[in-house]
This record gives structure tokens, sequence and C-alpha cells, in this order.
């Protein structure tokens, strides 16, 4: 199975680059997620209802939709807040790469470890500007709005498009699919990835796995 | 044909579209309120929330949106369209964008009902929550007040957009295939704002006829004229009234809540991989549920009400919007420049008449007296004639004769109470409304005071020079 990879890239002041982040990864994720499963006898299931939360941007012209989670807008603002950090520690000139993946797990014998298959990589490319004076910024606000704006309109094209899904699991194979840890909600399962090349274009620092959720560690 | 669709699965999907309809229109025009939304996720299922997404009905919007529909469902040659428009105060008024559920006949025999094509259209729901927060009449939406107010329409039958002006862009938000046909959901917005920028607020030589492409009439089969439309400012209840907010008004529809564990797709998803072993499928997802037949909606004209009430207002989250900046003359800039920018300052930090500018008589005049960010609704009776309705139909604009439907009741501002003032809140807002005009504006007596001005002019320069080291070490600090 290929993995469908889709690649954004948006130029943001550094101040903006947390919102910028934020309000992908949110957009994308409200796509994929789902209200909780309960499962009932005779192998039915029910859903949970998702809320949804408008956020106003403060360095951006922009707002967005967000699942209605503060757990889950917790992990997402800690890696977002890493990212931005190892971005700025990187120089002034820093390029970034933040990418979400959505994956399946899949069982395997012992002695070997559970696979993790991706299904959907979202790679979001970051370029930081500076500015020199109030007026730019200003401008720079609109404009990055307007370009977010051309980003979820992509990534709503991309998941209309209504291709590859994992089918819907068994009670006993939710957690190979989803990611049954937050308690109001139930994301597809994924992690967030970042990588940093410097204005060089060489890699200052590795990919950094960070696993959010583990529901199967070993 | 249909023949391959069994009653149950014609049954439920004409009933997920109907809902889908609804549900479509409600987050559009909620969307269009000026105000951030938020609901709540909840891991319990309840009957109303329907495609598992937590949408507030707003009654009055659901109530239009049945009467344009008038019992049938959007279907191949039949679009449902939602057209949010802009009105000022003055009784211009301008197509913004226009938003359309159609089908065409590409059918997708195999596609499962109650499974797939539920979940398409609940992704797609999602998919409108983002885009309408993308499009430029959700910003226009969130700075609606007092000088100009969001309007919704709802039709059905073919779609109009001559309204939008030249250069119209549309965004496909996305498509759901099912056995009966293709439903695509998109948007046609106007790119050409020319109209709001262009216009100034001088009141003295209105800028009329600037719009060419002023509302028309669709040609659907709406029997009465060309209407403006609902104001889109309705102030839901707050989720901790205790009841929750009705989902679904026709208390005999229940939806769906209930899927079987996998299955469904494994024969469709045949070519595809998957990494998980199911358990035998079960014919049908819907779990027994469901319940009786919808009552059928009274037949009535696809088009809106005339002299739709809106007894609530809305708070507005003011004051988010734009910087606040320091600087008064960029303040006053700023609210020439955009249209109702001012409305979002504090009124605290600038009053006009601090600022000795020209067009001072026009900046928020009583909005002292409204600090909490009232969403103000230029209030209008049609149907008995008032001077406020003359005030707000300015001559020569047309079809605004016709644009009585725009009603405000009841205009309640927030935090007024009657017995603290001799003159109820609203009353002195509708009485300062349309103030008569200010003396110092006519002709003669303002040739009369620039001479005054020229005259004093000398003195207030030779003061300034004696004191030019004082603004010299002021114009220092700010740097």
């Amino acid at each position: 199975m290929n993995c469908r990879s889709v690649v954004l890239e948006v130029t943001v002041e550094a101040r903006q680059v947390e919102e910028a982040m934020l309000s992908l990864l949110h957009t994308i994720l409200l796509h994929r997620s789902s209200g909780k499963f309960h499962y009932k006898k005779e192998g039915t299931y029910s859903i949970g209802t998702v809320g949804t939360v408008d956020i106003d941007c403060d360095f951006i012209d922009f707002t967005f939709v967000r699942i209605s989670s503060e757990e889950l807008d917790r992990v997402i603002r800690k890696a977002v807040s890493e990212f931005k950090d190892a971005l700025s520690n990187s120089g002034s000139d820093g390029v970034g790469q933040i990418s979400l993946e959505f994956y399946q797990k899949k069982k395997s014998r012992w002695p070997f470890s559970d696979e993790c298959i991706p299904w959907e990589v979202w790679s979001i490319k970051v370029n930081v500007v500076n500015l020199a004076n109030e007026q730019e910024r200003q401008i720079c606000r609109e404009k990055v709005g307007e370009k977010l704006g051309d980003k979820v309109i992509n990534i709503v094209e991309v998941i209309n498009r209504h291709e590859y899904l994992p089918k819907m699991p068994t009670q006993s194979e939710v957690d190979n699919v989803f990611d049954t840890s937050l308690k109001d909600v139930q994301p597809y399962l994924h992690k967030i990835t970042y990588q940093i090349t410097d204005s060089l274009g060489t890699s200052v620092s590795t990919t950094m796995r960070r696993l959010l959720k583990d529901t199967l560690a070993l | 044909m249909d023949s391959d669709l069994s009653p149950q699965d014609k049954k439920d999907l004409d009933k997920f579209i109907k809902f889908f309809a609804l549900k479509t229109v409600q987050v559009i025009v909620q969307a269009r309120l000026g105000e951030k939304i938020c609901t709540r996720s909840s891991s319990s299922p309840t009957g109303s929330d329907w495609f598992n997404l937590a949408i507030k009905d707003i009654p009055e919007v659901t109530l239009e949106a049945k009467k344009a529909l008038g019992g049938q469902l959007p279907g191949i040659g039949r679009s449902m369209c939602v057209e949010i428009s802009l009105k000022t105060s003055e009784g211009d008024s301008m197509e913004l964008e226009t938003w359309c559920l159609e089908m065409n006949e590409k059918c997708d025999k195999d596609i499962k009902v109650s499974y797939t094509v539920y979940n398409r259209l609940s992704v797609l729901l999602k998919s409108l929550l983002a885009i309408t927060r993308v499009t430029p009449a959700y910003k226009l939406s969130r700075k609606q007040g007092h000088n100009y107010v969001i309007l919704y329409r709802i039709y059905f039958g073919e779609v109009q957009l001559s309204g939008l002006g030249e250069g119209f862009q549309t965004v496909r938000v996305g498509v759901v295939s099912t056995p009966v046909g293709t439903l695509t959901l998109s948007c046609a917005y106007r790119t050409n704002l020319a109209f709001m920028s262009n216009r100034q607020f001088d009141r003295s030589a209105p800028i009329m006829g600037i719009i060419v492409d002023h509302f028309v009439d669709p040609p659907c089969s709406n029997q009465r004229p060309a209407n403006m439309g609902h104001p889109c400012n309705y102030r839901a209840p707050d989720e901790e009234d205790g009841s929750p907010f009705a989902g679904v008004q026709d208390s005999q529809e229940v939806c769906t809540t209930s899927f079987s564990t996998s299955p469904p797709s494994q024969a469709l998803h045949a070519g595809k991989e998957g990494g998980v072993a199911l358990a035998p499928v079960q014919p049908h997802g819907v779990d027994a549920h469901l319940t009786v037949e919808h009552t059928p909606n009274t037949p009535g004209s696809s088009g809106d009400d005339v002299g739709l009430s809106q007894s609530g207002e809305g708070k507005r989250d003011g004051g988010r919007r734009s910087d606040s900046p320091s600087d008064p003359v960029e303040s006053l800039n700023e609210f020439t420049r955009k249209v109702g920018a001012f409305v979002n300052k504090p009124s605290s930090e600038i009053t006009a008449a601090s600022l000795d500018l020209p067009f001072a008589a026009f900046a928020p005049r009583g909005l002292e007296s409204e600090e909490d960010d009232l969403m103000v609704q230029p209030p209008a009776s049609p149907p008995c004639p008032s001077p406020l309705q003359a005030s707000l139909h300015s001559q020569g604009s047309e079809g605004s004769g016709q644009q009585d439907d725009f009603v405000m009741v009841d205009f309640k501002p927030a935090f007024s109470k009657d017995d603290l003032l001799p003159m109820d809140l609203g009353t002195f807002y509708r009485e300062f409304q349309n103030p008569p005009q200010l003396a110092s504006l006519s002709l003669h007596i303002s040739s009369q005071s620039m001479a005054d001005d020229l005259d004093s002019l000398p003195e207030k320069l030779a003061l300034y020079e004696k004191n030019i080291d004082e603004f010299d070490a002021f114009v220092d600090m700010l740097h």
C-alpha cells in the first residue's frame, strides 16, 4: 500500500509559526478524528459526538476550527511549541518541516514488534522571514491569513477525494487504527515529527521521533 | 434507476440528505452570525447529533430551510442555495457569497448508504465548518454591527450567481457519491468589494449607483419579489440553559447512532489493502433505532418568509479583530478604510470629539452608552412604516422599496434596564440613529468657522514654535 503524502508550504514571521502550524494541524485532525466508539454486543458500535471551537489567531488575520478537545489541543500545542523552539534556536534563516503522520499498527508475532504502517503523511514546510517594520508586519498578517486560507482549501480538497482510509475496526482491533487514549474524541493513530535545516541546507538535528500516544508500549 | 437500492437504504439515504441539507444551512448561517462558535464533544452519543457532529439547530433557520425545501430534497436540477449578503444601514445591499448543494446524475451503486455515505457526509460537514471561516465574508461578518449587517436567504431550484459581480471565485467544499447521484457542496464568493472600499462616511454626498450588480430576482419558483433575507444575528441560548438545544425539531426523527463493526466496506475495499482482519459483515449498518417516517412539511413556496422577526440580539466578540492602535489618527483612518472597524474599539479609548478631526460627527455616536458591544440592528418594521424605516432606505436605492422584510422587533440592548433611565436605551439609540444634519457642516456656517480658524492660525503657530523643544522631546520618546 502506498502512503499518501501531501506537502504544504508556508512562509511566515517567527511569531506566526505557532499559530500557523496549529491552524493547519488542527484542520487536518478535525477531519481525521471521530467521536468515541462504544461497542455494543452483536458487533455494532455507536459513535460519540465531536464538537468544534473557533480559534482566532493573534498574529495572523485568520480564524480556524479545531476539535473541541482540550487534551488533544494540549498535545498538539506541545509538539508545535517544540518545533517552534527548535526553529528559533537554529538561526534566523531557518527552514523547518513539521510532519503529521497517520499510521496503522500491524500485529506481528513475537519476537517481532508491531509494525507501524503509515497511510497518510502531511508535511508542512515553514520558511521563517524577518520583517523590517510595522507596516510590513501588518501586510504580512493579512497575507499569511490568506495563504493559510488557501492551505485549508488544499487540505479539504485532498480529504474530500475520499481515498484510502483504514477500515472500521472491530473492538479488539480498534487500538490499531485509532488513538483511544483521549476521553472525548478519537483521532486516527498519528504522530508528529519535525526536522530543522539551517540556512546552509544541512540538517542540524536529525528527525526527532515523538510518539504522542503509545497505546501498546512494549 | 434505483432498483439496486433497497427500500430501507432509500429511506435512509433520503433522510441523510435531508438532514445534511438542514445542517449545512445551520453551519453556514451560524458562521455568519459574527460570533465564534463553540460546541462540546461528548463521548456518549445522543439521538440528535446528526453526523456525529455537535451542530446546534437555530429553530428559525431550520424553519426557513424547511420552507425553502418545501418537502423536497436537493436533487438533480434542484439545488439548495444559501445566499449571504450584506446590507448597510443606509439600505444598500450586496451579495457576498452563495453556497450551493447540488446533485448530478453520476451514481455510485456500490457504495454503502448507511455507512460510507453517512461518514462521508460527516467529513463534508467538517470541511464546511473549516471553509466557512476562510471565505472573505467571514471577516466581514465578524465585524458586522453598526454600519452593516449580514443577511441570509435560502432558495431552492436553479443556482443564481449573477449577483456576485464579475470575477467571482468558486471553492468546492467536497463531493459525496451516493447511489442516486453525486452531491456537491461549493461556494461562489464575490471578489469585487469595490463598493465597500470606496464608500466614505460622508452623508452629504452619498455614493449611490456604484453597485451595478444589485440584488436580482431569482428565477426560482418563488412568486415573491426579491427580498433581502434574514439577519444572521440570532443569539442562541447558552449551553448552560439546562435543556440541551433540541438537535432535531421533528421529534420523530432520530439520527443514525449505531454502526456495525467493519465490514460493510469489505466488499467495497476489496481492491485496497488494510492491515486488519475483520469479522463477518452485517448487511445493514444501521441499528433499529431509526424510527417513524417524518411528517411531511407543509407545502409552501420555496423561498423565504416575509417579515421574519428576530427578537434576540447578539453579543459580538468585540475588540478582537483589530489591534488597538495607540494613535488616534490611525484609528480614524482605520475606520474610514475598513467598514465598521471603529465598532471594535472600546469606546473609552478614543472619543472623536477629542480628536478635532473632520467628520468627527460620524464617530460612534452613543457608543459611550453601549460599552458592552451591542450587536445593534437598525430596527425596521416593514408592515407599518416608521420614520426609521424611511431613513434606512436612502433615495434612489433600487429595489429597496421591496426590501421590507428585514424586521427587528423588540430591540433589547444588552444590560439595559427600563427603570434605570427615564429614557429606554433602545429608544435613545433609535432616536439618535438618524440625527439632524449637524449645523457646523452646513455650508454657510462652515465657511464662517473656517475664516475664524484661519485667523487664529498665526497665534497657534507661534505657540507651537515656542514649545518646539517639548514636541521634539515627545517625538524622541516615541522612538
